[in-house]
């Protein structure tokens, strides 16, 4: 029991600064790799590191929408292209991003298996979404109602899975990929219902003026989007008002990305434009400034530890005085009595080495779950 | 076999001093030493294993004149000559009886190249009554059973010399007589030299030489 626990002990103690070394290194590649990727992220002003985790992480924080309004204005301006994004919804704890094909084209996805989405109510799992839910094309998905508290806002879709993307060991292997149009049907603003233009029931229709139906909350909503109903689903006001979180803008060359910063920094353009990288690069200059302390906190504990184990080992050949005196009398050499206690702590500390190092190599598979449970 | 002449040991910032003129113990003989404690039994037998160095005088065996070996020598004629005995057996408790009839093969490397040291541990454990327990650890064990496995270890070897400091002290009357029956068969049929340390005087009239060291003793040390 003695040695199991001083195994563990110097296992942690060599393992943790190591371990976390390893896992805030990889973490900085993958989450600059992520942000180097993308050139320009587009959204309303506030928080650019909430901008950028929420674009880059699907994380759940609500952001200020701007409009497709906006989407088109930037498109229109011909520097290059954008590509909306609408999130904050889930599907069995998993991110739905609602989204155009040019996401796909822009992030380099490929399909495993199936196809794109390509009808209203259709959507895509990223690999793992896939593996740890057990789906497969042809399958469906429901989204979470966001609150039980909402129900005016948010309505269960269910999705028919299209494809299965491959793996990218990015945030995308944990969202399912839909069009914005559902999200915006997931939010509410776009709808199908059963036909109410000949319905005369009082309990159905409240009112039917010059061909315009208030209905009542009785009418059934579908909430699956099926060959048979498709053409029954519509939105409520004009495209260009509808909400997008945010938009990664893909520019044609770096003039017009230059000329386009420019823009909205003089303020002409009203929205906020951050570069992702120099976003990512500042919150990861934080988090090295507390693993600076943790290192520091690492190394006195280390040093304790050891005289922990110096103590530890003089007690214990204090204890075995008399093992040590049979050993003698028998006829063991001064040399091999050594031998022995050095043989039994070099066995510990190989064996907590070991041990370190295999949960050293097993850190690379925590990675991501690391990025998105400590620094994002 | 082994002579001691004109012996003369004490322990440093200690009363205690022993002085032997002649001693002589045969091979093959079983030899019980008594006396009133403190008198140096113990000492005599640290003495003729090269645990401890006279100050005068010489303990010889077979012309190897002991007290004048190195540390390593002596340790080396300890292993390979002397089998020991203790009165609190001195086991191992985290080795498995096996482990511990096998420790002097582990502990010297000279010893390790014997062929045969599976089957005599067998025969040996056979021969004690603990074949069955060899995969157990001493805890396991009654004090009779303890001792067995010690005297196992001390004849594991096949020293010439059976070195044992009170071997019954710790053990009931029934496993007295048992203990030392098994100590005298082997030491009879491989015609070993047995020297005991015992307090147990029902038991001497079993040995071939008793030898009283408040007899022995020179008074006048000085």
């Amino acid at each position: 029991m003695r040695s199991l626990i001083l195994v563990a002990s110097i296992t942690v103690i060599v393992y943790i600064p190591n371990g976390l070394e390893k896992l805030i290194t990889e973490s900085e590649i993958r989450m600059m790799d992520r942000a180097t990727s993308t050139p320009l992220i587009i959204g309303e002003k506030g928080s650019s590191t909430d901008l950028v985790i929420n674009s880059l992480y699907f994380q759940n924080e609500k952001l200020d929408p701007v409009s497709m309004l906006e989407v088109d204005e930037l498109n229109n301006l011909s520097f290059g292209y954008c590509v909306p994004m609408l999130t904050g919804f889930n599907a069995r704890n998993y991110p739905i991003v609602g989204t155009t094909l040019d996401y796909m084209k822009f992030r380099e996805m490929t399909l495993n298996e199936g196809n794109k989405i390509t009808s209203l109510g259709d959507c895509m799992l990223g690999y793992n979404v896939a593996e740890a839910l057990n789906l497969k094309t042809g399958d469906h998905i429901i989204s979470s109602p966001e609150s039980f508290f909402d129900f005016a806002g948010v309505y269960p879709l269910k999705m028919k899975i299209t494809g299965i993307l491959n793996p990218t060991n990015t945030p995308d292997d944990n969202a399912i990929f839909t069009d914005i149009k559902n999200t915006w049907i997931i939010m509410g603003i776009g709808h199908g219902h059963q036909d109410l233009a000949d319905e005369t029931d009082p309990t159905l229709v409240m009112d039917n003026k010059d061909g315009v139906v208030t209905a009542t909350a009785k009418v059934f909503m579908y909430n699956e989007i099926t060959e048979k109903n498709k053409d029954s689903f519509h939105f409520h006001g004009l495209q260009k008002d509808f909400p997008v979180s945010s938009m990664l803008f893909v520019p044609k060359d770096e003039k017009s990305l230059t000329i386009l910063r420019g823009r909205f920094e003089s303020g002409e353009i009203e929205a906020q434009a951050v570069v992702p990288q120099q976003v990512v690069r500042n919150l990861l200059n934080s988090i090295f400034r507390i693993k600076q302390i943790f290192d520091g906190v690492f190394i006195a504990v280390g040093f304790a530890t050891l005289l922990i184990f110096v103590l530890i080992m003089t007690l214990t050949i204090r204890l075995r005085k008399d093992e040590i005196n049979t050993l003698e009398i028998i006829g063991s050499s001064r040399f091999k009595v050594v031998e022995i206690l050095t043989m039994e702590i070099a066995i510990m500390f190989i064996a907590s080495l070991v041990l370190a190092f295999l949960l050293y190599l097993a850190s690379g598979y925590y990675v991501n779950t690391f990025i998105e449970k400590f620094i994002i | 076999m082994l002579n001691i002449k004109e012996l003369y040991f004490n322990y440093p910032q200690s009363d205690f001093q022993l002085q032997i003129d002649q001693l002589e113990f045969q091979k093959g003989k079983t030899h019980a030493l008594i006396g009133p404690s403190g008198s140096g039994k113990t000492t005599l037998l640290n003495l003729i294993a090269g645990i401890s160095i006279p100050q005068k005088g010489n303990i010889i065996y077979k012309n190897i004149e002991i007290n004048r070996l190195s540390e390593s020598e002596r340790r080396a004629f300890r292993i390979s000559k002397i089998g020991f005995v203790f009165q609190d057996f001195k086991l191992i408790n985290y080795l498995s009886v096996f482990e511990n009839i096998m420790l002097p093969y582990r502990i010297n490397t000279r010893l390790k190249s014997d062929p045969q040291i599976n089957d005599r541990i067998s025969t040996l454990s056979e021969y004690a009554g603990i074949s069955k327990y060899l995969s157990k650890y001493p805890k396991h064990l009654s004090q009779g059973e303890r001792q067995r496995v010690a005297i196992c270890r001390a004849l594991v070897t096949q020293p010439e010399l059976v070195l044992a400091d009170e071997p019954t002290g710790n053990l009931d009357p029934k496993n007295k007589k048992k203990i030392l029956e098994l100590l005298f068969k082997y030491c009879r049929e491989k015609n070993t030299t047995l020297i005991t340390v015992t307090h147990d005087h029902e038991l001497l009239p079993d040995f071939d030489e008793v030898i009283d060291f408040s007899k022995l003793l020179v008074e006048d040390a000085t």
